[in-house]
C-alpha cells in the first residue's frame, strides 16, 4: 500500500494565492455564497456573537448572586436574565456551534468533496437560523420571557405572550438544525472521495454524522411541542393546561424527548473534535477506532431512551423511573469507551501541549467529572435530594461547557490556521487557557458543593450560609470571562497581524491538512483519492507531515 | 476561477455523476420525510393519551364531525396521490424521440406530466375547499377548542347560539346512547382542540404541497425535465404521498371512532 494520498496539491503553486476567502470579493459574494466554507464562517461569526451575548447574561446572573438579596437587579429581571442566558446559550450557541460552524467548514473537506450535497439548502439553513435569531431577539426586546429555557407548562402557557416569539424563534431554529442534519447525512453517504470508505472516515465525521441523526429524529418533536405550546397560548387547545383537562407532565415528556437527545447534539460534536486533536498532538493512530466510532452512534441511539431521568420527581410511575434510571446508566458505557480510548491513544504517543491539545485534555478531565456526576443524578434516591439544585447546574455545565465548549474552542484553535490562513500567538492562547480552565472549575465546582448542601437552582435569593460559595462561584465566572476576553483579543490580533500559516502547521495526518492554505475554493485543486486512513501516521510521507511551507520542504529536499 | 463543464446542464458542479446527484436528493428527501413523521408523531401521541383518558369525549366528538366530508376528502387525496405517481411515471418516460409509434409507452412525456400535475393540484384544492366548509361550520356553531368552546367565531364575548345547543343536544344524546349520562362530556373541547391542531397542521402541509406542485408545473412547462432528469417531480411526489399518508391516519382516528 502506498503512503501517497494522490494528488498532492502542495506541489502545485498554481492556486496558492486563490484561496476561498479572496477568489470572489464583495458583500454579495458572502451573503449569497453557496460555498460551505463561507457559510461555515458566517455561522461561526453568528454563534460567537451569541456566545458573547449569553456570556454577558451569565456574568449578570453571577453578579446578582454575589450577595443575598438584591445586588444588581430585581427578581423579575433576574428571572428574565437567566432565561435568556439558557435559551441563547442552548439554541443560538451550543447546538449550532460545532456542527454548523466547524462541521460546515470541515465536513466536505474531510470527505474530499467539493461541497455538501445540497449547497442551496445549506445557505437556506443559515438564513433560517438568522430568522430564528431575529424572533428570539424580538422576544428579548419587546418581551418578558421568564419561563427558563425549558418553557415548562403550566406557567409558560399563562405567562406573557412574548413567550410565543421565543418559542417560535426556537421552532424556526430547530428547522435550521434539522435541514443541516439532513444535508450532512446525505453528504456523508453519497459524497465521499474515492478510497474513503466507512472504516477510513475521520472520527470527526462519525461524530457529526451521529449528531445529524439526532438532529433529524429528535428536533421535530421539539418543534411540535413548541407548536402545541403556541397553540395552547393562542387557541387554548387544552393539551398541557390542567385547567382545561390537559397535562403539564406531558409537556415535560415531549420536551425532554427532544432535549435529552439534544444533550448529545451538544456533546457528540465536542467529542468529535477531541478525536482529531488528540490524534494529531499525540502523532498516533486513535486507539480502538471502530469502538470510538460506534460509541458515537450508540450514544446517539441511547440518547433517545433516557429522557425520563429529567422527570424523576415529576410524578411518573415508579416502574417507569426504574427503567429510565437503568437505561441512564447504560449511557456511561459508550462514554467510558471514548474516554478510555483517548487515554490509550495518549499512551506512548509523542504528545505536544499546544493550545488545542490543552483544551482537549481539559475536555477529558472536565467531561469525566461531568459524566460521573451524571450517574449521581441517575440514581433515583440520590436524585430526590439533588434534583433542581445547583448540583444539577454544575453537572450540566461540566458537560456543556467543560465538554462541548472546550471541544469547540479546541477545534477553533486547531483549525484556525486552516480557516483563516493565519497563525495565532501561542503564549496568549495558553494564558487564556489557564484562565478559562481555572475560572471554570472555580465557578462550577463550588456549585457542586452548594447543590449537595441543598441550594436550589434558579433562585434569586438564598440563605446566608451559601454566600461564601456563591461568592467563589461568581469570582470564578469573572476569571472565566477574563480568559475569554484574552482569547478574543488573541484571535483578533491573529486576524490583523498573524503570521501566514503553512498548510499543515500541526504535522497532522488528517485529510483536511492535505489541501492548501487558504483553502482552495473547491477544497482541493484536484479531486483527491484517499489511499490511507486519517490517523495513519506510519503511512504518511515526510512531505505530508511537513509542518512548514511547501517551498521550504523542496529546498530541504534538495539539500539532502 | 473558470472551470470546464463536466456533464449535462442539470448536473450541479459538486456532483460527479447524475446518479450520485439523484441518489443524494432521494436520500435527503427520505430523511426529511422521517423528520415529518416524527413531527406529526407528537400529535398522534397526544391524541392517543387524551383518547385513552377521555374516551367518551372522543366518541361523541367523532360523531359531531361529518364523516361524509371526511370520506370525500380521503378519496380525493388518494386519487391525487395516484395522479402524482402517474406524473412521475410520465416524466420518467420522457419524450421517447426516435421510438417507433407502436412501441411508445402511453401517457408519457411532458404534456402528460403537466396534465397529471394539474389534476393533483386541483384535487388538493378540492380537499382544501371541503376543509374550508368543515372549519367554517365549526367556527360558526362554536364547537371550538378550549376556552372558545361555545363561543362562535373565536369571539369570547359572543354567546352560544341555537346551533351550538342543537349540537350539544346531539352530544348529550350520543353520550346517553353509549351508556353514559345524557350530559355533554367536558373534554369535548379537548377533542376539538386536537381536531383543529391535527387537521390544521395537515392542511398547512397540503397548502405547501400545492405551492410545490405549481413550481414543478412551471419547471415542467419550461422543459426542465426529461427521461434522464426528473428528480424534482419524484421528490415532490414523495412529499405528496406523505401528506396523503398522514390524512389516511387522521380520517379514521378523528371521524370513524366509536
Amino acid at each position: 500500500m502506498t503512503a501517497e494520498v494522490a494528488p498532492q496539491p502542495h506541489s502545485s503553486a498554481h492556486d496558492e494565492s486563490e484561496g476561498y476567502l479572496t477568489h470572489e470579493r464583495g458583500l454579495k459574494s458572502w451573503l449569497f455564497t453557496l460555498d460551505h466554507k463561507r457559510i461555515g464562517l458566517m455561522y461561526l461569526g453568528s454563534v460567537l456573537a451569541a456566545f458573547l451575548l449569553g456570556g454577558i447574561m451569565a456574568l449578570l446572573v453571577r453578579t446578582e448572586l454575589l450577595f443575598p438579596g438584591e445586588t444588581l437587579m430585581e427578581a423579575d429581571t433576574y428571572n428574565q436574565v437567566f432565561t435568556l442566558h439558557g435559551a441563547i446559550m442552548v439554541f443560538l450557541f451550543i447546538i449550532p456551534s460545532v456542527p454548523a460552524a466547524l462541521g460546515n467548514f470541515f465536513l466536505p473537506i474531510m470527505l474530499g468533496t467539493k461541497d455538501v450535497a445540497f449547497p442551496k439548502l445549506n445557505l437556506g439553513s443559515f438564513y433560517i437560523y438568522v430568522l430564528g435569531t431575529i424572533f428570539t431577539l424580538i422576544a428579548i426586546i419587546v418581551g418578558h420571557v421568564d419561563t427558563g429555557w425549558t418553557f415548562y407548562t403550566p406557567y409558560s402557557a399563562r405567562a406573557d405572550s412574548s413567550v410565543i416569539w421565543m418559542t417560535m424563534g426556537v421552532f424556526i431554529l430547530g428547522f435550521s438544525s434539522i435541514l443541516t442534519g439532513v444535508n450532512f447525512i446525505a453528504t456523508v453517504h453519497k459524497m465521499r472521495a474515492p478510497g474513503l470508505h466507512w472504516k477510513r472516515l475521520p472520527l470527526f465525521i462519525w461524530g457529526i454524522y451521529a449528531t445529524s441523526i439526532i438532529q433529524v429524529l429528535a428536533t421535530p418533536v421539539l418543534a411540535i411541542t413548541l407548536f402545541l405550546l403556541t397553540m395552547e397560548k393562542t387557541l387554548t387547545v387544552g393539551i398541557f393546561d390542567p385547567a382545561l383537562g390537559g397535562d403539564p407532565v406531558l409537556f415535560q415528556h415531549f420536551f425532554w424527548f427532544y432535549s435529552h437527545p439534544a444533550v448529545y447534539i451538544m456533546i457528540l460534536p465536542g467529542m468529535a473534535v477531541v478525536n482529531e486533536v488528540i490524534a494529531t498532538f499525540s502523532q498516533r493512530k486513535i486507539f480502538g477506532y471502530m469502538f470510538v466510532a460506534m460509541s458515537s452512534i450508540s450514544l446517539a441511539l441511547l440518547g433517545f431512551l433516557v429522557w425520563g431521568h429529567h422527570m424523576f420527581t415529576a410524578g411518573m410511575s415508579e416502574y417507569a423511573t426504574m427503567v429510565f434510571s437503568a437505561l441512564t446508566f447504560l449511557v456511561a458505557i459508550p462514554s467510558g469507551v471514548k474516554v478510555f480510548n483517548w487515554v490509550a491513544t495518549l499512551y506512548q504517543g509523542s504528545i505536544s501541549f499546544a493550545s488545542p491539545m490543552l483544551y482537549s485534555l481539559g475536555f477529558l478531565a472536565l467531561f469525566t467529572i461531568g459524566g460521573l456526576t451524571g450517574l449521581f443524578l441517575g440514581i433515583l434516591s440520590v436524585d430526590i435530594h439533588l434534583h433542581d439544585t445547583y448540583f444539577v447546574v454544575a453537572h450540566f455545565h461540566y458537560v456543556m461547557v467543560g465538554g462541548t465548549v472546550f471541544g469547540f474552542i479546541s477545534g477553533l484553535h486547531y483549525w484556525w490556521p486552516k480557516m483563516t490562513g493565519k497563525m495565532y500567538n501561542e503564549t496568549l492562547a495558553k494564558i487564556a487557557f489557564w484562565f478559562v480552565f481555572i475560572g471554570f472549575n472555580v465557578t462550577f465546582f463550588s456549585q457542586f458543593i452548594m447543590g449537595s448542601q441543598g441550594m436550589p437552582r434558579r433562585y434569586y435569593d438564598y440563605l446566608d450560609q451559601f454566600q461564601p460559595l456563591h461568592m467563589a462561584s461568581s469570582g470564578g465566572a469573572y476569571i472565566l470571562g477574563v480568559g475569554f476576553l484574552i482569547m478574543l483579543f488573541m484571535f483578533i490580533k491573529s486576524l490583523m497581524s498573524g503570521e501566514k500559516a503553512p498548510p499543515n502547521p500541526w504535522a497532522s495526518a488528517g485529510y483536511e491538512w492535505l489541501t492548501t492554505t487558504p483553502v482552495h475554493p473547491h477544497n482541493f485543486a484536484e479531486p483527491p483519492v484517499m489511499t490511507r486512513g486519517p490517523y495513519d501516521y506510519h503511512l504518511c510521507t515526510e512531505e505530508e507531515l511537513w509542518d512548514g511551507f511547501p517551498e521550504d520542504f523542496e529546498k530541504q529536499a534538495e539539500k539532502a | 476561477m473558470a472551470h470546464e463543464h463536466h456533464g449535462p446542464a442539470y448536473l450541479a458542479h459538486h456532483f460527479d455523476t447524475p446518479k450520485q446527484q439523484f441518489e443524494s436528493a432521494k436520500l435527503g428527501m427520505w430523511l426529511f420525510l422521517a423528520q415529518e413523521i416524527l413531527f406529526f408523531s407528537g400529535l398522534f401521541v397526544a391524541y392517543g393519551i387524551f383518547r385513552s383518558w377521555y374516551p367518551e369525549s372522543f366518541s361523541v366528538g367523532s360523531h359531531l364531525l361529518d364523516w361524509k366530508m371526511g370520506a370525500v376528502n380521503t378519496v380525493v387525496l388518494l386519487f391525487s396521490s395516484f395522479t402524482a405517481a402517474m406524473a412521475v411515471r410520465a416524466a420518467q418516460i420522457g419524450e421517447q424521440k426516435g421510438v417507433p409509434e407502436k412501441d411508445k409507452l402511453q401517457l408519457g412525456g411532458k404534456v402528460w406530466t403537466s396534465r397529471f400535475l394539474w389534476i393533483t393540484l386541483i384535487c388538493a384544492g378540492a380537499f382544501m375547499v371541503v376543509k374550508y366548509f368543515e372549519y367554517s361550520h365549526k367556527i360558526h356553531v362554536g364547537t371550538l377548542p378550549g376556552q372558545f368552546f361555545g363561543h362562535p367565531g373565536f369571539d369570547m364575548s359572543a354567546p352560544a347560539g341555537h346551533h351550538f345547543y342543537e349540537e350539544m343536544a346531539t352530544a348529550g344524546q350520543l353520550a346517553y346512547e353509549s351508556g353514559g349520562e345524557a350530559v355533554v362530556p367536558f373534554h369535548l373541547r379537548t377533542f376539538f382542540g386536537i381536531y383543529f391542531v391535527m387537521t390544521g397542521l395537515h392542511g398547512i402541509h397540503v397548502l405547501i404541497g400545492m405551492g410545490l406542485c405549481l413550481w414543478i408545473i412551471r419547471k415542467n412547462a419550461r422543459g426542465d425535465f426529461s427521461a434522464d432528469y426528473n428528480t424534482p417531480v419524484d421528490i415532490f411526489a414523495l412529499y405528496w404521498h406523505l401528506v396523503d399518508l398522514v390524512w389516511i391516519f387522521l380520517f379514521p382516528l378523528l371521524y370513524l371512532i366509536d
